[in-house]
């Protein structure tokens, strides 16, 4: 009986923490969460698989410039190429993608901006990053789209602020 | 337990565990043959010319080596050592010895329909065969069969558990048929995902009866069992190290209440959790994403409880063979022996895995992860080590008792632990750290215009490790062949089962009920996928066509 009654302290001394430290961790993610204002992709609405590159805005790929400081990239994935793939904006932009593939599952990943996201075919994937520093920003894609996928990437390139103002408002890729 | 029920014969359960086993290892030895050419790979050394009269491309062979190891490994193992650990622990024989061999053939056939395309290159979708890339049909016919057959095992374990309840009315239940038996209704609970995914989207669209198809509703019905799939590898590791492992270890399991208190929980919170996985998908609301990032760190709970009860019964064990000290007493363990160390050190590389878990289940952290070669480092430490190195480890004691005949190298053996461990400290700390320097997973990255530098060290690694990798795995084909056909002392082998030191006549009540744990998880898969999933159902247009782009 003594033995019992240890056992279930035990049980109960582990019991409680491994309830606490869950809790805690959510506690701590959902404060993360809202207090450093990070959004996943929600709901963008749907774009007819089959009609994309007749759909508004993926007719017209490219880089256009909607603000001061502010830019959208209208992005088609398809196998094996981002269209653009190459995207140049002034260091200290706004960007935000809105893609959609036109074949199989694609994914838009650029590591050092933090942008993740599934380009499933019949949605509309959208994301907003900020590009602080000047560099080139390689993107992948991330998701297994056949034979050619490891080619499938391209790079945003951001440039230094001298340079930047000429091509202010250039909305060519 | 009366004198009328000395045990029966059970060599007919031996023989189909025997026959489970046999497919099981032969698709892990093709599974994890495989894997060192993506390794070697990655560094560089591009193999795959070798291999091109029958694997086509490096995407082919990733494609088998994921369905062979995660998919057929794991279900063929899983169900022979269930019916088995069953059998032995009610001590009664399956309910219908003629169902459990048509089950078995059934999974068996399915297998081959799969394989058919799949090793044919019409299959080269990966385990996640994400639609719209369309595979031949006799693929999704096949794996379904095998879904299929793994209900008629839960019907198995059902019905025995039945027979066996009218013949012992006020006993608990033995702690591993119940854990088994929870194990398998968890998975027909999350099987149902999968089940319709291929009844009414793929299978139908493949054969051309239906012109479309949703490759997001497809992904929402595909992780709702993706992810409980992954309980359904670790839980019958699990059941070794709460039933077996303990007596192994030279003591008794902790407590057999908190056993049972934590496996509810699985079957309460395994399921309504697959939209962690789909965190980046767009068209899912957010809210709901967060919802399933809850239930996720809810199942972190039952993961301590195990974590403490593996640990203090693993200690029982040390101190009774002479273990002192705060963490000295681990060096006490019978090291010595291939089964147990095999199975402590998949549960030392387990902690890692799961603390990385939780960093994928993070609603923000996830975005820095998903789909790099971090996801990759870490299934390679859970299903790849706990669950695989623990079956090894099971076959090390189950094996020689299924042939009567002496493990045929024990030393072989220890070393072929040991092995694993290392090649896959070694591999997984560098996928790890390649995902986190922004290498996606599932790519010829060999062969990728992108290449980082920062990469390359790393990479290295890769190759290192799963050459370590492939070592082991070929020591330990090399010595349960050998013990099948070459070893010749017999050896009388007995299942290990473990006391507790806290017994069943020491749980709640409720922890023996069926219905109120079975409701509660129904509620909540209710209350997490209800709407989103009656949303796409009725919304979605299906008008996506199929491609084939391998």
């Amino acid at each position: 009986m003594r033995r019992d009654t240890t056992i279930s302290l035990y049980e109960l001394f582990w019991i409680l923490p491994s309830i606490a430290i869950p809790v805690g961790m959510l506690v701590a993610l959902v404060v993360f969460t809202f207090g450093a204002g990070v959004h996943l992709p929600g709901h963008e609405g749907r774009v007819e698989p089959t009609a994309v590159l007749a759909t508004p805005p993926f007719d017209q790929p490219g880089t256009v410039q909607v603000g001061p400081g502010q830019y959208e990239v209208r992005m088609v994935s398809g196998i094996w190429v981002f269209t653009p793939n190459e995207i140049r904006v002034p260091v200290g932009s706004t960007v935000t993608f809105v893609a959609a593939s036109r074949d199989v599952l694609h994914g838009l990943f650029i590591p050092r901006a933090n942008v993740n996201v599934m380009l499933i075919p019949g949605q509309v994937a959208r994301v907003t990053t900020r590009f602080n520093r000047p560099g080139e920003y390689p993107f992948f894609c991330h998701e297994y789209c056949g034979i050619a996928h490891h080619t499938m990437w391209g790079k945003v390139i951001v440039e230094p602020a001298s340079k930047a103002n000429r091509h202010d408002g250039d909305s060519a890729s | 337990m009366t004198a009328a029920d000395a045990a029966p014969d059970l060599t007919p359960e031996n023989r189909l565990t025997s026959a489970y086993l046999v497919v099981a290892l032969v698709s892990l030895f093709v599974g994890v043959s495989l894997g060192i050419f993506q390794a070697l790979e990655h560094t560089g050394i591009n193999l795959y010319p070798w291999l091109l009269p029958i694997i086509k491309s490096y995407y082919h062979g990733l494609s088998l080596h994921g369905v062979l190891n995660v998919l057929v490994f794991t279900t063929f193992f899983i169900s022979g050592f269930l019916q088995f650990i069953t059998a032995r622990s009610l001590r009664m024989p399956l309910w219908n010895r003629g169902l459990a061999w048509a089950t078995f053939w059934l999974m068996t056939g399915g297998l081959i329909l799969a394989a058919v395309p799949l090793v044919g290159n019409a299959a080269t979708v990966l385990f996640t065969f994400y639609p719209p890339m369309k595979a031949h049909w006799a693929f999704y016919v096949g794996l379904t069969l095998v879904v299929v057959a793994t209900w008629l095992v839960t019907l198995t374990l059902v019905c025995t558990y039945r027979a066996w309840r009218v013949r012992n009315p006020e006993v608990r239940t033995p702690l591993p048929a119940w854990m088994s038996l929870v194990t398998f209704v968890m998975w027909t609970i999350a099987s149902l995902g999968l089940a319709a995914e291929m009844l009414f989207m793929m299978i139908p669209w493949s054969l051309g009866m239906v012109a479309g198809t949703d490759a997001l509703l497809a992904r929402v019905l595909f992780w709702y069992t993706g992810h409980p799939i992954v309980y359904f590898w670790l839980l019958p590791a699990y059941i070794s190290w709460y039933t077996l492992v303990p007596r192994q270890a030279g003591g008794k399991l902790f407590s057999d209440p908190l056993a049972r208190a934590s496996f509810l929980l699985f079957l309460v919170l395994s399921t309504p959790v697959g939209f962690h996985h789909q965190f980046t998908d767009p068209g899912i609301g957010q809210g709901w994403k967060l919802l399933h990032a809850f239930f996720t760190f809810g199942v972190f709970f039952p993961s301590l409880l195990t974590f403490f009860s593996i640990v203090a019964s693993l200690e029982n064990g040390a101190r009774a063979r002479g273990g002192r000290g705060w963490v000295a007493w681990f060096g006490k363990l019978p090291w010595g022996d291939p089964s147990l160390a095999a199975q402590v050190l998949a549960m030392v590389l387990f902690a890692f895995g799961g603390i990385g878990g939780l960093i994928n289940a993070s609603f923000t952290m996830n975005l820095v992860v998903h789909n790099t070669a971090w996801i990759v480092g870490h299934f390679h430490l859970t299903v790849g080590t706990a669950v695989t190195l623990t079956f090894m480890g099971i076959t090390y004691w189950l094996v020689p008792l299924l042939r009567g005949r002496r493990l045929w190298s024990r030393r072989l053996a220890l070393a072929q632990a040991w092995s694993w461990f290392v090649g896959m400290a070694i591999f997984s700390n560098a996928q790890h750290r390649l995902g986190l320097m922004g290498m996606p997973r599932r790519t010829m990255i060999g062969a990728a215009p992108y290449v980082q530098p920062e990469w390359q060290s790393a990479l290295a690694l890769v190759g290192i490790g799963g050459t370590i990798l492939f070592v082991s795995a070929m020591l330990y084909f090399a010595n349960m062949l050998l013990t099948a056909v070459a070893s010749r002392e017999p050896a009388a082998v007995e299942v290990p089962f473990a006391q507790a030191l806290s017994g069943p006549e020491h749980a709640p009540a409720i922890l023996d009920r069926w219905r109120p744990w079975l409701v509660l998880a129904v509620a909540l898969i209710a209350i997490a996928y209800g709407p989103t999933m009656i949303r796409l159902v009725t919304t979605t247009p299906f008008t996506t066509p199929g491609f084939r782009v391998w």
